[in-house]
């Protein structure tokens, strides 16, 4: 059994970001374990741009983010176990990994949480039909095009209008593939706008919005698929089936934080994020296992997934470094309006909170509005809010009391 | 060459008949039209060892399910297949259905099947807490199991192929010459393969092959069951197996662990055109949904990972078909195998290897037969101190390529090697699981593909997912 003093579990933009916020605050001997042999999640395949406006300052593709990040890494002297994966972590800190030396075993004084999120399947989405090749995960389709430079067809539709989905359609478009259509199940795209314009409009793909693929055909390789409009209960409405010939289905209908460890680990899961139940420190309902990114809420921007791995980070070194105070705490939940608020539960600890939501679906002209029972916390007003973007409510300490049990955040329409 | 004896269909019962023709002296082949074998009925069924309680008595099915179902749990231990003695409940909800578990009841006494027992709806809770309060009587089978059923196939075609059994893969019989006591089989790619002696195991196929030795008396009617499968944190919703009491259907949509750990909820029944008509439908997997959720209401189908449809070889009659052709000499049909087919496919073997040597073929027992397979998934089954030991001769093991189901490249590359070895991305999933988790092959497809052509040495462009072309990619960049 080896010891460290902080084991970050994944090597995406979240491990990386988590080592290098937990070195920076103090604590030496902090590891990353990573599955694959190069660090940088799932930025590899992310070859185009928009990655790091926000946090950096400039405009980067996904590898050039990433490589930001590991340079840091490397120049802390982090250690990385590459090509090592994670099978069990214990609630008493003990981390189990497999790698080409064995297996290995670690007993850390803190865990950070970083496995990042995976798609959401064919299977999963139950879509009917038969099972031929040429049905892949947006995400799959990305790496083999993007790492491993093969095409996986040349006529595709793609179904869900996820961001990965929308960056899909023009990569294939711009390797040649014909893309016929994004369907997507609700009124309304899950993407960032952005995407919408640069990748389907400048490249006059279409855009079915309430429009599912309700059959897959084909006995070998894909043949087509039967796409129709669904009703108010997403059921495919019968008259409005149509045929589209293709070879490829892409899917990009959601992404999943993958917390399977964090279940085994007997950490608290929040049914709506799919992720751990944490403070505003990032630290799970066990002592000393904080968890960010991707694996604790599914996130728009990568930046803001550094943002919440440097916060997971720091505080896993405070809580090797210090003793925690005692102090009050708030549980946090959604109204009216909003699908989910993360951290679900607040501190009194610190200068100001911030509190990040989705809401249920698109609205302008709404405020977002934090209460403690009938109390009126504090208000946002907002010109716009949709799904597909993340809200982010900075609130002062000051404004908070022991007296406050729960806050609540609903949209109310102004 | 002549053949001996050649098998067409690489299904479980023609997988199992190989196997016990492999302990004789003889020259066996075994022709299967697609890319892998089970790859009909054989991988797409409930996988459950019946307790023989429900065939009519007097039947074939009755006969080889009474005989089969201990022979099969034997044949799973030497195959090393996965498998648990998990019993069976088989729930009444009316007082019309509650007479109809009655009926089996006294049918299974009937049967020679002892250990069954009449408990109340009450009693069948205390066994299964998931049960529906809505059960009022239930017939407890302790002795009925599950199985895994494509990899019994792949094991037993395996062993069978350890044993001296050639397999030939893509070979779709379209012709079959009779002259001079002699069979000749043409197929689509237009090889030919001679044989003495002909067994038709060709599942919904079989009135077709049949017919095309000249004997058009089997008339094969396919049934689609279409099932959905969840993820293995729900498999431990129910212990037992779950039937409804059956209807003229068939034994109803169940609701079952299965032996690798996961929740089957299926099948339908429905009459299709085809033994092919293997696509899902919206309706059918609603109607799953909605009898699963009247036997066990907790059932969580927000955890469904794939669905897929079998299609059933049934027929008019009703029965197995299992014995000499009265038209054809030297031609065994094995046909219209719809349930108990599973768990009778041992005794169905032995019975086919009787009527061989009924019909004068020399049963010489080769001394070196071994009937036993290695355990394919032993390498998962170690503690980690085992394992540890294990990848120090070997890394591959220490390089984990399928995160769901932790499967390792050292356990890929060995399922592209062991017989009958892999060579799609189909035939890795079913023999290692890699694929066959939540991601559904999301992560590891890509590893794999590299991994099937670096171990076949064909360009990656070639790798398919099950033969023929359903090729994974469609070119280099």
């Amino acid at each position: 059994m080896k010891n460290h003093d902080i084991v970050i579990i994944g090597g995406g933009p979240a491990g990386m970001a988590a080592a290098v916020a937990a070195f920076d605050s103090g604590v030496r001997d902090v590891v990353i374990i990573d599955r694959e042999d190069n660090l940088g999640g799932v930025l590899k395949q992310c070859i185009h741009n928009g990655f790091g406006l926000h946090k950096l300052g400039k405009e980067l593709t996904g590898p050039e983010y990433a490589h930001v990040y590991a340079q840091q890494v490397r120049e802390r002297g982090i250690k990385v176990y590459s090509g090592t994966t994670v099978t069990r972590i214990t609630s008493d800190k003990i981390v189990t990994a497999t790698n080409t030396d064995g297996i290995l075993k670690i007993q850390a004084k803190a865990v950070v949480l970083a496995m990042g999120c995976r798609e959401r399947s064919r299977g999963a989405l139950n879509i009917s039909g038969t099972r031929p090749a040429g049905v892949y995960s947006a995400g799959t389709a990305q790496k083999l095009i993007n790492c491993d430079g093969y095409m996986v067809g040349k006529r595709v539709v793609i179904l869900g209008s996820g961001d990965i989905g929308l960056i899909m359609a023009r990569r294939m478009t711009l390797q040649g593939a014909k893309v016929e259509a994004v369907c997507e199940i609700l009124p309304y795209s899950g993407g960032l706008t952005r995407n919408i314009v640069q990748c389907l409009e400048d490249y006059g793909i279409p855009l079915h919005l309430s429009t599912t693929v309700a059959e897959i055909h084909g006995s070998e390789r894909l043949e087509g698929v039967t796409v129709a409009q669904v009703d108010q209960n997403r059921a495919p409405i019968e008259s409005t089936r149509r045929y589209i010939p293709c070879d490829t289905l892409l899917l990009s209908c959601g992404l999943i934080p993958e917390n399977e460890l964090t279940l085994n680990a007997g950490i608290e899961l929040d049914k709506v994020t799919g992720g751990a139940v944490v403070d505003q420190f990032r630290q799970t309902s066990i002592d000393g296992i904080f968890a960010c990114g991707n694996v604790l809420q599914v996130h728009d921007l990568v930046d803001h997934v550094s943002d919440e791995a440097e916060c997971a980070g720091a505080s896993a070194a405070k809580y090797v470094l210090g003793n925690p105070s005692e102090c009050g705490r708030i549980t946090t939940c959604a109204g009216e309006g909003v699908r989910y608020v993360l951290p679900q539960r607040v501190l009194l600890s610190g200068e100001q909170v911030s509190l990040y939501l989705r809401v249920r679906e698109p609205q302008t002209g709404v405020k977002l509005v934090v209460k403690s029972g009938e109390r009126i916390i504090k208000t946002f007003p907002r010109l716009k809010a949709a799904p597909g973007e993340m809200e982010k409510l900075d609130i002062p300490m000051s404004l908070l009391s022991d007296a406050d049990k729960t806050l609540t955040v609903s949209m109310e329409v102004q | 060459m002549i053949y001996d004896i050649a098998i067409v269909g690489a299904g479980v019962c023609g997988g199992m008949i190989a196997r016990e023709l492999s302990r004789y002296d003889l020259r066996v082949c075994l022709l299967e039209r697609a890319n892998d074998v089970a790859m009909g009925a054989s991988k797409a069924n409930s996988g459950i060892i019946h307790g023989g309680f429900d065939p009519e008595p007097g039947t074939l099915k009755q006969k080889f399910n009474t005989e089969g179902r201990e022979l099969l749990f034997d044949a799973a231990r030497e195959l090393s297949v996965p498998h648990i003695r998990n019993g069976s409940l088989v729930c009444a909800f009316t007082p019309e259905e509650e007479e109809q578990v009655r009926e089996l009841y006294a049918r299974g006494a009937t049967n020679g099947i002892d250990n069954l027992h009449l408990i109340s709806g009450e009693q069948a809770r205390a066994l299964e807490s998931s049960l529906s309060q809505g059960v009022t009587l239930a017939l407890h089978v302790p002795d009925a199991g599950i199985v895994c059923p494509y990899k019994l196939t792949i094991a037993a075609v395996g062993n069978a192929m350890d044993n001296g059994v050639e397999l030939h893969r893509n070979f779709e019989v379209t012709g079959i010459e009779h002259s001079g006591g002699i069979f000749t089989l043409k197929s689509a790619a237009g090889e030919s393969v001679s044989t003495k002696y002909l067994i038709n195991c060709a599942g919904g196929h079989a009135g077709k092959v049949a017919a095309m030795a000249g004997d058009d008396s089997i008339e094969i009617i396919p049934r689609a069951g279409e099932y959905m499968l969840l993820d293995r944190s729900e498999g431990k919703t129910v212990g037992h197996t779950i039937f409804r009491a059956p209807s003229k259907e068939g034994k109803g949509i169940l609701v079952s662990p299965t032996a690798d750990g996961n929740l089957l909820l299926g099948p339908t029944a429905v009459r299709v055109d085809t033994p092919d008509s293997t696509q899902t439908t919206r309706e059918g997997l609603a109607a799953v949904a909605r009898s699963v959720k009247e036997s066990v209401p907790n059932v969580d189908l927000s955890r469904v990972i794939t669905s897929f449809t079998g299609v059933r070889a049934s027929h008019a009659a009703g029965d197995f078909i299992v014995g000499q052709s009265k038209t054809v000499d030297n031609m065994i049909n094995v046909a219209a195998i719809d349930s108990p087919g599973l768990t009778a496919c041992v005794a169905i073997a032995r019975y086919v290897t009787d009527i061989l040597g009924g019909m004068g073929v020399q049963l010489d027992r080769k001394p070196d037969w071994c009937g036993k397979r290695e355990d394919t998934e032993a390498f998962s089954k170690l503690t980690d101190e085992e394992k540890d030991a294990v990848i120090k001769q070997n890394p591959a093991y220490g390089r984990i390529i399928c995160r769901c189901e932790e499967i390792t490249e050292g356990e890929i590359r060995a399922a592209l090697h062991i017989n009958p070895p892999a060579l799609d991305m189909d035939g890795v999933k079913r023999r290692t699981r890699s694929g066959m988790g939540r991601c559904q092959g999301g992560f590891c497809a890509p590893f794999v593909m590299k991994l099937i052509a670096e171990e076949r040495q064909i360009e990656l462009e070639e790798v398919t997912k099950n033969g023929g072309s359903s090729k994974m990619l469609t070119g280099r960049i």
